[in-house]
Parts: structure tokens; sequence; C-alpha cells
């Protein structure tokens, strides 16, 4: 490996691991609104955190940049509060993967938190747990599994995002290349087959790496926990 | 003091109504499977409010028709101390059994831990996920998490069922020690007769 291709792994990497670290509260606060909560909107809410599974991402792309564009609604707030900007940089590459993988983390949280035993948490609340306790110690270990396949399966889509993240950020080298965007730019290039092949062959294994994860902690959750 | 009850509520398509007087001791909730019995217990113990009527157990109030709504018209569940035996034994599963014992204890709690481990015959039982329990062990676990949390009533259903014979007798043994000795208010639902006879100071039919 060639410290560019180290470059462009370990890119891709930060990009979609701070992405489902800043998504997780956001994406875990959804599920559960969209498994417990009971409000007017609760349909068009579902609808709005699915619409990047359906909407072309270059769309969203574009809608992002809007946002984020120095007179966006976002870009102008973030540049007069903290000076600075999200586009053409990483971290616009990772809100691009964060809101992609959205859906997919949202989808398997809220599953999770469904299928936690209702009658346990009513358990624990006449042992004297408020309801905080009752969160902590009942609803979240029980479903903690789907959190964390949730997490990996957003990871993975991170990894691939292209779409979305080349309309928002463009594909700067070092800066927003992660590996979908460099196997694209390598395309471009008229003997570029090689590199192409070591970026294919890198981005099917640490897929396929994730996607494993993902399955082995759904099963051993299946496995571990039987409700009486 | 004991059960002070008068409710009537609405679980799904079943109008509730029930009329416990306060005697001390064991009152035995008796009647036909769905007549509502266990949203009775699910009532005292503040998991479903009824719509009208009032609960006082040992003398406090846990839900009065006349309080304000909006001033809490009703006690939560963490708050009404009661020491609740489902009729399933809702164990936690991602707890070991010691740690199911201990989830709602209370320091300064009136029942000793290892007095009500031995009492119920669950030492061995320690370490173990609650999965690999038998029934009669998960409910003799389950009652021993609703002693331990320092209780200041007893809801039972059905706590007898799904037991051998000589666990049968070990636990009405040791129910009738909490309502003689502890003398904890109990309220307790069973279909058998002669458990609600030989266990129940009265009986009251729903």
């Amino acid at each position: 490996m060639t410290p560019e291709l180290w470059g462009i792994v370990w890119l891709s990497l930060k990009v979609g691991g701070v992405a489902v670290l800043g998504c997780l509260p956001v994406a875990f606060a959804l599920a559960w609104l969209l498994a417990r909560g009971r409000f007017p909107g609760k349909l068009l809410l579902d609808g709005l955190v699915h619409l990047p599974l359906v909407v072309p991402p270059v769309v969203t792309g574009w809608l992002l940049l809007l946002a984020f564009a120095p007179a966006g609604p976002i870009g102008s707030w973030l540049e007069s509060w903290f000076g600075v900007s999200v586009l053409f940089r990483w971290t616009g590459a990772a809100i691009a993967s964060a809101v992609m993988a959205l859906p997919l983390m949202v989808r398997a949280m809220r599953l999770s938190i469904e299928a936690v035993d209702r009658r346990l948490e009513q358990a624990a609340a006449t042992l004297g747990a408020g309801r905080w306790r009752v969160f902590a110690s009942v609803t979240l270990p029980l479903s903690l599994p789907g959190v964390l396949a949730g997490a990996v399966l957003g990871f993975a889509r991170a990894l691939g995002e292209f779409g979305a993240t080349i309309t928002f950020v463009s594909s700067v080298p070092g800066e927003t290349q992660t590996l979908p965007l460099a196997i694209y730019a390598a395309l471009q290039m008229p003997d570029g087959e090689a590199q192409v092949l070591r970026l294919a062959g890198i981005s099917v294994l640490l897929s396929l790496a994730a996607l494993l994860a993902s399955e082995l902690i759904a099963r051993r959750a299946g496995r571990g926990l039987h409700v009486l | 003091m004991s059960f002070d009850v008068d409710i009537i509520g609405r679980v799904g398509d079943t109008e509730i109504r029930c009329r416990i007087e306060p005697i001390d001791g064991l009152t035995v909730l008796f009647g036909p499977s769905g007549s509502g019995k266990t949203s009775v217990l699910n009532m005292i113990a503040g998991l479903i409010d009824p719509s009208h009527g009032h609960i006082r157990v040992a003398g406090e109030t846990l839900f009065d028709e006349d309080w304000d709504p909006w001033n809490y018209g009703s006690v939560p569940a963490p708050k009404r101390r009661a020491g609740y035996v489902f009729q399933e034994p809702r164990l936690f599963p991602h707890l070991r059994v010691r740690a199911n014992l201990l989830y709602g204890r209370r320091e300064g709690a009136g029942l000793d831990v290892d007095e009500t481990i031995a009492l119920l015959g669950i030492a061995h039982l320690l370490d173990r996920w609650p999965r690999t329990l038998s029934g009669g062990e998960a409910r003799r676990v389950a009652i021993g998490r609703a002693l331990l949390s320092d209780p200041r009533f007893l809801l039972l259903d059905e706590p007898l069922s799904s037991l051998d014979r000589a666990r049968r007798e070990e636990i009405m043994t040791l129910i009738e020690r909490l309502r003689d000795e502890v003398k904890l208010p109990i309220l307790m639902v069973t279909h058998d007769r002669g458990e609600a006879e030989r266990l129940g100071t009265r009986i009251v039919e729903i």
C-alpha cells in the first residue's frame, strides 16, 4: 500500500466514523420518537427521515449545498458564529455521509426499541425506578444490539457514499476524496485501472467487514435475550 | 389498615368494577379469567389509572378521582412502593439473578437479603441468567425481587401457579408469614378455591 492509498483509506474511515458518531444521538432520538412517541405529524417525520433513502443522492447533495453555502441558512450561521465553512472540507463529506446513513440507522434502532418488552419497563417502575432509570437500566441495554447494528450499517453506508458527497463538497484529493470518489477519479485517468482495482478491492473488504460485524451483533443479541 | 379500593375502570372493551373494604391481612381477589383481576392489580400498582373512584393502601391515598388531574391526580408507579409479583416472572433478561433481586433494593429495607434468599431457596441461582431458570425458579426470584424492594404492600398475581407441590407449600408458608409477622397488606389473585380459603383473611369475588 502506498502512502497515497493509505491516505484515502484513512480519510474514508475518518469521514465514516465521524459521520456515524455524530449521527448516533440524533438517530437514536428520532428512532425513540418514532417508536414510542404519539404526536401529530409523526408520519411526516417518518417520511422526512427516510427521504435520503429514496431521493436521488445528487438532490440530497444539492440541498446540503444550498443549506451550507455561505449565504445558506446553516452556512451563514456557521460562518458568523464559528468562522468555519464545511464546503470542500472533510467535515462536509462527513455531514453528507451522516445524512445518507441516517435512515438506515433510524430503521435498525427503531425496530430494536419497538422490540423491547414494555412489561419489563412496568416491572422496573413498580420496583421504584423512575423514567430515566428505566430507560438507562432496561430500555437502553435491551435495545443496544439494534443500536450497534444500526451504527455499523450506517458506517458501511457512509463508506460507500458518493453522489451527495461529490455534489456537496466536490472531490478534493486528501480532503474530501473518499474511496468511492477516488475510484471515480481513477476511472477518469487513462492508466488508472490498477489503482481502481486496488481501491475497489479495499472498498469491498471494508464493506464486507462492516456488514459481517452488523450481522454478528444482531445474531448475538438474538441468542442472548430471551424474555420470559 | 389495608386496601381500601373502590374503582371503575375500562381496559379495552371491558368495564371493571371493584370494591375492597379495608380489612387487615390478606385479601384474595377471586373470579373467572377475563374478569379483570389483573387489571385491578395494575391499577393499584399505578400502571394504569381507573376512570373513577379511589385507591388507598395502608392509609395512603394513591389515586382519587377528586384530585385535580393537573396536580398529580395519581401517585406515579415508582413512588407507590408496590411489591408486585406479576403473573409472568418478568425478570430482566440482561441481568443475572443477583442483579435482578437487588434491582429495587432500598437501604434499610425491612427484609434481610440473605434471609429472603434462603427462605426462597434461590441461593444457588444467584449467578445464573434468567433464561436458564425453570418456571418455578424464575417465579421465586420474582417474589424475592418484589420483597427486597421494601414494599409497603404486596400484589400477587397467581403466585403459586407453575410451582410443584413442595414449592407451593413453602411459598404458601412464606405468604402466611408475611401476612402474620411482617404484617404487610397483601392482595392476591388466584383461581384456586383451596389457596384462597387457606390464605385469605377474606375473599372478594369479582
